[in-house]
């Protein structure tokens, strides 16, 4: 067993972490606000991914720097989605709430097939070349850059839900509905930020990964698989859970890559789902979801 | 020998005792009340008892057998209905259907368990409402919905959950002369209830439970004045305010 | 309602003489289809447990039968049974992990999703079951290994599955087991509080419907004369199971079937006009918009509406 090799998987696992970080951020948001489970999570990110691609083709816009625009579109989507749909049906069974978002993601992934066709594509960054030797391990410079930008996006949702008003409000609602709604708030509008704002992280996500991860429209289930994972360990509806799971999660996954099969690595993440469905409902850190 | 026995029972949740080494006992054909401040522990005694929660300590035994750690269906089939303390009626089924389940349980045959959940919800007063959808009722409907089903069951032993919380006087009336019906068709009947005038007016022994533990036992005129009870319901300066 | 239903049957039994080959395929879809959404529905619909995995029952059924008839020469009428043996048996695994784990709504469906991706998965890998490519099927035309030269054997297969399917849902539907299926959907404590013994049924719904669709898998794979892990164990076919009995009416009895007459023309039509190029994912657009709509607008799918518009149903009195 090639030590460089192990090295090599925890330090990619990690970096790739940030974004994994990210990701399931945004998932949690939305479920810890809403109780709404968002399928079409994976799918979001992948348009996130399209959207940094098509500027990047037509624009010559670094991913690195339109990132920012992908979350804004994204967030205008969720926004979209939420007001749109989920609203409607927020008090309705949750099977009902389960089909629609699978309606929604059945939507979004088979647009993604007319519009850009079935071969994976990757955008090219100048960063992606790049890398630089760290001893005996080498580090992706693009996937630095990632890492340091996914972080810095998740540090900064943090300060918009613990120190702004607008954030407070969020977490309010996501705690206690009812006595939210008692003291004025505006529900609808905290659930379509909120909704919206889990969306522009994966927008983010999508860019930021876009350079580095080659994508085509059916990797949004696995990336929506790769969201439940995390957030399922991390305890849904726990921002500290999500960021600490994504890293967690990222790191196995890149782990399993060093010792399996590559065409196994799925197969890992989907046993590693029904085994952490069926043992840690509670999750580490999170509320139990009824 | 009693109908349904409990011994030691306890329950804890977190740090948090809610039931403390609780003796309970109903004879058979008997009516006992069970009241308590709030947070008493009477629901968790309920759900110990009908085996939607496992007790950490004691021993629980219908008609001699033990019970714990059997799930809600095999002691319902062994004899011990319940009803739930908000009601939980199927909202898509009429009350027909509804009581129908409850029927099922001793006559696999749907026809069967048809004629007799008809029976059943003639019983209660709801004819009038049979093919009603549940979602459709109003709240004293909606509870003695929730009695017929349980009734249905055909039980030994009803645990009834604050049948009457929520009802106007005149509703109250109704449940508490169709709960003695019952009685006396020879169900025995544990019942919760804060309404004090229909617990005293229907138990004939009754069980004061405060924090979790039993803290008076007796006949409904014995408890009314007895000191540790009006302590747990008032507080400590009453006790010597109450006549002796 | 009953003679309009006779009706309808006899008409079924007599279409094939004056259809063109085109429209018995239509046909032999819509009545496959409606097979696979009403063994779906038992578990889906009458036990509410949204499994959105069912492809993985279809693929086992498949794979069982093609591989007993092409290594021991077996006939696939025999394989079909034990490769719905062997779903059921899967099926069960699914259930028992699912339900003695207390695995609900979200938590249940993404259960069934990773364990049909694992089944895609690992026979995609496993050479001996033809790997990515699949296995073939050489035509022989021989109806004891479930070939027939004839479309209209096919047509009265796929006919018989359907009815078979809707009998077994009918069946259950008037008994004691449907009437707590419904009970557990409706509440499931409540009912247990009633002596329901919830996981004993849903396990035996879920057995009983993975059965069904495992019997499924081997008309698929002997009808289309190839099978592909991606295709007999893929979402997009477990989406196809699912959208039928959702949009006719989960939980009813002709749900399935209206919602296979209803989108399997709709389907093949954007086939035809939309799928040349990469435009074949464009019928799955379809479904989601579909999927949204009834979710937002005829949550009860489209038969319940239907049955109000037509007459006064007298419930509780079947």
């Amino acid at each position: 067993m090639d030590l460089t090799l192990v090295l090599q998987g925890v330090l990619s696992g990690l970096l790739f972490g940030g974004v994994y970080s990210l990701m399931a951020v945004g998932l949690t948001l939305i479920f810890g606000v809403m109780r709404v489970v968002n399928f079409a999570h994976g799918d979001m990110m992948v348009w996130g991914m399209y959207l940094a691609y098509m500027l990047a083709t037509r624009a010559g816009i670094d991913p690195y720097v339109s990132f920012v625009g992908c979350a804004a579109a994204l967030f205008g989507l969720g926004v979209l989605v939420q007001r749109g749909l989920v609203d409607r049906i927020i008090s309705a069974p949750h099977e009902m709430q389960i089909l629609l978002m699978l309606g929604v993601a059945l939507v979004l992934e088979n647009l993604a097939l007319v519009a850009f066709g079935p071969e994976p594509t990757r955008v090219r960054s100048p960063l992606a070349a790049a890398a630089v030797w760290l001893g005996p391990v080498f580090v992706d410079v693009a996937r630095l850059v990632t890492f340091v930008v996914a972080v810095a996006l998740t540090l900064a949702l943090w300060v918009f839900l613990y120190k702004t008003d607008l954030g407070r409000t969020i977490r309010a609602a996501a705690d206690n509905t009812y006595g939210a709604l008692v003291i004025g708030t505006d529900v609808r509008r905290v659930y379509a930020v909120a909704f919206g704002v889990g969306a522009a992280c994966v927008g983010a996500a999508g860019a930021l990964v876009s350079p580095i991860l080659p994508f085509q429209p059916p990797t949004g289930l696995s990336l929506s698989v790769a969201s439940f994972n995390i957030v399922i360990i991390g305890g849904m509806g726990s921002l500290l859970g999500a960021f600490v799971g994504g890293l967690l999660v990222s790191l196995a996954e890149s782990l399993g890559a060093v010792f399996l099969k590559p065409s196994l690595k799925e197969l890992f993440s989907f046993s590693l789902l029904i085994v952490i469905l069926l043992f840690r409902p509670a999750g580490l850190f999170g509320r139990r979801a009824s | 020998m009693s109908l349904l026995e409990a011994r030691g029972l306890s329950k804890r949740f977190g740090g948090l005792s809610a039931v403390a080494g609780l003796d309970l006992a109903v004879a058979p054909g008997e009516m006992l009340g069970l009241i308590g401040p709030n947070g008493a522990g009477k629901t968790t005694v309920f759900n110990l008892l009908s085996g939607f929660l496992t007790p950490d300590a004691g021993d629980i035994r219908l008609g001699g057998r033990s019970i714990v750690g059997r799930s809600p269906h095999a002691i319902c089939r062994l004899g011990l209905a319940r009803t739930f303390q908000i009601v939980r009626p199927f909202p898509r089924m009429t009350v027909l259907e509804n009581v129908r389940v409850g029927a099922l349980a001793r006559h696999p045959r749907a026809s069967d368990a048809l004629a007799r959940a008809r029976d059943v919800v003639a019983r209660v007063g709801l004819a009038a409402r049979e093919r009603v959808v549940a979602g459709a009722l109003t709240l004293a409907e909606r509870k003695r919905l929730e009695l017929a089903r349980a009734l249905a069951t055909e039980p030994a032993l009803l645990l009834l959950d604050e049948v009457m919380a929520g009802l106007n006087p005149t509703e109250i009336e109704t449940i508490i002369r169709l709960i003695r019906g019952i009685h006396e068709s020879g169900v025995s009947i544990l019942l919760i209830e804060h309404n004090m005038r229909a617990v005293m007016a229907l138990s004939q022994r009754i069980v004061v439970l405060s924090f979790g533990e039993r803290i008076a036992e007796g006949a409904p005129t014995d408890i009314a004045s007895h000191p540790k009870v009006v302590e747990a319901y008032l507080g400590e300066e009453y006790v010597r305010a109450a006549p002796a | 309602m009953k003679w309009a239903l006779a009706g309808a049957l006899v008409a079924l039994v007599a279409l094939p003489a004056v259809l063109s080959s085109y429209a018995l395929t239509l046909f032999i879809l819509i009545f496959f289809y409606g097979f696979l959404g009403q063994a779906w529905n038992i578990v889906g619909g009458y036990a509410g447990q949204l499994s959105a995995g069912h492809a993985a029952f279809v693929g086992v059924g498949g794979y069982t039968a093609a591989v007993l008839s092409i290594e021991l020469e077996l006939t696939p009428w025999i394989g079909m049974l034990v490769g719905g043996v062997l779903a059921a048996l899967l099926g069960a695994i699914i259930g028992y992990l699912g339900f003695r784990f207390g695995l609900r709504g979200f938590y249940f469906v993404l259960l069934t999703v990773a364990f049909a991706e694992i089944c895609r998965i690992a026979v995609s890998n496993i050479d001996a079951l033809g790997g990515p490519l699949g296995l073939y099927i050489t035509f022989t035309g021989n109806p004891r290994q479930f070939q027939f030269q004839d479309g209209r054997a096919y047509y009265y297969i796929a006919l018989a599955l359907m009815l078979v399917a809707t009998l077994v849902a009918w069946a259950i539907e008037r008994r004691r087991f449907g009437i707590y299926l419904a009970a557990i959907r409706e509440d499931e404590a409540a009912a247990e509080a009633l002596g329901v013994n919830a996981f004993k049924y849903k396990m035996l719904a879920m057995i009983v419907s993975s059965f069904l669709t495992g019997l499924g898998g081997t008309f698929y794979a002997f009808y289309l004369f190839s099978l592909q892990p991606n295709t007999l164990f893929g979402i997009p076919l477990s989406v196809e199971i699912i959208i039928r009995p959702i949009v006719g009416g989960a939980g009813t009895l002709l749900g399935p079937i209206l919602g296979s007459f209803i989108l399997t023309p709709l389907a093949e039509v954007s086939r035809l006009y939309l799928g040349q190029g990469g435009l074949h994912g464009a019928h799955l657009i379809a479904y989601g918009v579909l999927l949204i709509g009834v979710v937002l607008f005829l949550p009860e799918g489209a038969y319940p509406r239907l049955r109000r518009a037509l007459a006064r149903p007298t419930r509780a009195e079947r």
